[in-house]
């Protein structure tokens, strides 16, 4: 309790005089350019680089510098860390962590292998995939995929605590990377097709003790909420805000799930994050809003509570999980300048709201295919400000169970996915990672079953029709405006997350392998290289012994591996469409390697 | 939870039954030209479907009960009819829960992924039995090469109450009776259906 107290008192001074508390390692992480030590690259969520020695003009001559195999052939989110002088890469299931020594030739420092039951591989959605590691205060930090949390000296490997966080025989898992913030970690769950009660969950970084845990759904003191304080689109939330939404106990099966990123602001001491599908898929079994899946969170970090949410998709229809990275910058807006977060969902609408207390600024489509809704209503007066005008055509709540609503835009694997955007300070822009899939969905009765699946829906997705017949698009947006500034078409979704660099670049990946640059400006391609394997990773880079490196992960899977490996359904196929929806694996085949690009000496 | 263990113990207990039918059907080969209510009829022109003469011939319906189709072996089997058009409502209902329980691994119309194998390529030589098996009972393939693993479905109802459906579905694909299609049309589903699906699912 006397640790909680000093905290208390520090988050109180922290308020009003300087905020240096977040977490010192970290905080000298990301403003080293150096390093890297978190997935995100910075607390923003930006994935902005400050190296430059990689620019415009030269990234045309990078070359491999160096390769590393990771014995496993799954998909490959995340990407490595860079702390000093080791890197740190991780790998889908069984969760290896390896540490190699940069001042070595990447000489293996030393391995760290979980023993993990291989019954947990099943119960993952989608692919074994693992979205990374974390650095604070000399420890490493793995999430596993059985929800085991585990802190590793930095140095040596070894295990300095271990907690673990859910059930995979509940259907409990994790894909997930953590943020460690001031003395706390703060990890999220998966299991939304299989009616876990999803939830946030701070952890002490020095002992592994739980210090508070946040659900989605249920009552107010699950969910950490003060009723008259925690506010929605500027009014207070009210007393069972959740209960409210949902028909009798549903919400204890309600999904909601926390599998995506974590952002944070040290100066308004308020973490972000998106919460994700309400369970089943069909909606007709879960009347109501189904609050607060489907939302954006803004919480304390150290005591959890929720300062404001907003729900983007009520009563989800069509699987638009919400947990999307909260993007945090600071621009003018309507003539001031104003902190902001910025959105981009799977339901295809880019939000950006004021951070410090939730306000609504925009919300406009970020890939012109989007229809399910015409667009949010903006209207303060309107009694459905704040909610998406939804086209019932599309609506599979309103066409009825054993129907098949067609042609919805996006797919259920939404305009964007988990793969994190970019953030350019130099350019105001933000870098998307975008698919441009659309689906039919037919909802249909299911019954729930403990660490059963629970989906309840049948769909079938193919690409954007009467558009450039690829699946796949990476966009420059205007935040500020809701405008799409420039667009590169691709013939494969966007798996990979982005990287802008101050040396005018932009890196992302392709799901055929390629590694590509791009001109920050104009989406001008500079460069690419095909590595071994297709690309779900993210890009990262680091500088070492003064010379800039940029990394990635290749190895295909995840989401992206399901239906596009196989190649999606073709809508047009008796119409003779041309081979740009020929299947992937006509490019590329599994694979698990990290490729380290750098300028000829 | 009564419901559970007898869904549980029903389809092994019909994999059993039918085991010992499928060991005697083995002798008769050249089953006596089908009746033409039983006439499948596909769709030539879908490239799709990638159709199995042999398979299509073995795994032709010799018999029908109440919408239901069997082969000549006594297992369940698909009927399609009307070009493609047209499915019988068993594989149409497997079609339907394949894509909601089966595909986020085993990709879209069987087709497979980066870590589940195409199961329109498995059901070419996987026996009724050994299906039913797997499906109730899981698999593992872990090992240093590969960590493939499916779970056992055996107590859930949105998977067991629909198995001989998944079946026939995969069949059809397997055999190329059906390619890559959202099915347009269906037979009627057929009373005995509406009848094992309340009981099974529980109301």
């Amino acid at each position: 309790m006397r640790a909680v107290h000093l905290l208390a008192l520090g988050a109180g001074v922290a308020a009003v005089a300087a905020p240096a508390l977040a977490n010192e390692s970290v905080m000298k992480g990301i403003a080293n350019p150096a390093e890297q030590v978190l997935q995100t690259v910075d607390y923003a969520n930006t994935r902005y680089s400050k190296l430059d020695q990689i620019n415009a003009k030269n990234v045309k001559d990078l070359q491999v510098a160096w390769t590393f195999s990771t014995g496993v052939l799954r998909g490959h989110e995340g990407s490595p860390l860079v702390v000093g002088n080791i890197m740190y890469v991780h790998t889908p299931f069984p969760n290896i962590v390896y540490a190699l020594d940069l001042d070595h030739e990447a000489k293996i420092l030393w391995k760290y292998e979980p023993k993990q039951d291989p019954s947990v591989i099943p119960v993952m959605c989608c692919d074994t995939v693992n979205r990374g590691l974390a650095y604070a205060d000399g420890a490493i930090l793995l999430h596993q995929a059985d929800t085991t949390l585990v802190s590793l000296d930095a140095k040596t490997g070894k295990v300095n605590w271990s907690v673990v966080n859910g059930d995979p025989k509940k259907g409990e898992t994790n894909t997930a990377t953590v943020l460690p913030v001031k003395d706390k970690v703060i990890v999220g769950i998966s299991g939304g097709e299989f009616g876990v009660q999803c939830h946030v969950t701070a952890y002490d970084l020095k002992t592994g003790k739980k210090v508070w845990r946040g659900y989605s759904e249920g009552p107010d003191d699950q969910l950490i909420v003060d009723p008259e304080k925690t506010t929605s689109l500027g009014k207070p939330i009210g007393k069972d805000s959740s209960l409210k939404t949902w028909e009798g106990d549903q919400w204890k099966t309600g999904g909601g799930c926390t599998w995506g990123w974590f952002s944070y602001d040290p100066k308004l001491d308020l973490m972000y994050y998106g919460s994700g599908n309400p369970s089943t898929w069909n909606p007709k079994q879960r009347p109501g809003d189904n609050k607060w899946s489907m939302t954006i969170w803004a919480r304390n970090p150290d005591t959890g509570m929720a300062k404001w949410v907003y729900q983007m998709t009520p009563h989800d229809e069509w699987d638009y999980d919400g947990i999307n990275e909260m993007i945090l910058t600071d621009q003018k807006v309507d003539g001031k300048e104003q902190p902001l977060l910025t959105h981009f969902d799977r339901n295809g609408f880019g939000y950006t709201l004021n951070r410090a207390d939730g306000t609504l600024l925009v919300a406009e489509k970020y890939d012109p295919a989007v229809n399910w809704a015409s667009k949010v209503d903006m209207d303060k007066g309107s009694k459905n400000y704040g909610r998406p005008l939804v086209v019932s055509k599309y609506s599979t709540e309103q066409n009825g169970e054993d129907t098949n609503s067609k042609g919805i835009c996006p797919a259920a694997l939404g305009t964007k996915d988990q793969q994190p955007a970019a953030f350019s300070p130099k350019t105001n822009l933000f870098y998307v990672p975008t698919n441009h899939v659309c689906m039919d969905y037919e909802p249909f009765r299911v019954t729930y079953t403990p660490g059963q699946p629970y989906v309840g829906a049948t769909l079938s997705m193919y690409p954007a029709p009467n558009s450039h017949g690829g699946m796949g698009n990476f966009i420059a947006w205007d935040g500020v405006n809701g405008k799409i500034k420039w667009s590169n078409a691709e013939q494969f979704s966007v798996w990979s997350g982005a990287l802008a660099t101050a040396g005018d670049v932009v890196f992302y990946g392709t799901l055929e392998g390629y590694l590509k640059a791009v001109d920050d400006k104009t989406g001008k391609e500079l460069f690419k290289f095909k590595t071994p394997s297709g690309i779900i990773g993210n890009v990262m880079t680091y500088q070492h012994k003064g010379k800039q490196y940029v990394g990635v992960l290749s190895g295909v899977g995840g989401w992206a591996g399901i239906g596009l490996a196989a190649g999606l359904t073709d809508p047009n196929a008796g119409l003779g469409a041309v081979g740009g929806y020929a299947a992937l694996s006509q490019y590329t085949n599994l694979g698990g390697q990290l490729t380290v690009f750098a300028l000829p000496n | 939870m009564l419901n559970l263990s007898k869904i549980v113990t029903r389809p092994v207990i019909a994999a059993l039954a039918l085991a010992t039918v499928s060991t005697v059907a083995v002798h008769a080969e050249d089953a006596k030209p089908a009746d033409p209510k039983l006439a499948n009829s596909y769709n030539a022109n879908d490239k799709t479907a990638e159709q199995d003469p042999k398979l299509l011939k073995q795994d032709a319906a010799v018999k029908v009960e109440d919408g239901k189709y069997f082969d000549a072996d006594g297992h369940p089997t698909f009927h399609v009819t009307q070009d493609g058009k047209m499915l019988d409502w068993y594989t149409y209902s497997g079609y339907r829960r394949y894509h909601a329980e089966c595909h986020v691994c085993h990709g879209p119309d069987g087709m497979g992924s980066t870590y589940a194998p195409a199961l329109k390529d498995s059901l070419k030589h996987l026996s009724y039995e050994e299906f039913i098996g797997i499906l109730a009972g899981g698999k593992q393939d872990v090992n240093a090469a590969e960590q493939k693993v499916m779970p056992a479905f055996g107590d859930n109802k949105n998977v067991m109450c629909y198995s001989d459906d998944l079946y026939v579905y995969l069949k059809a694909r397997a055999a190329g009776a059906i390619g890559r299609i959202r099915p347009s049309d269906h037979e009627d589903k057929p009373d005995t259906a509406k009848k094992a699906e309340k009981e099974c699912m529980g109301g």
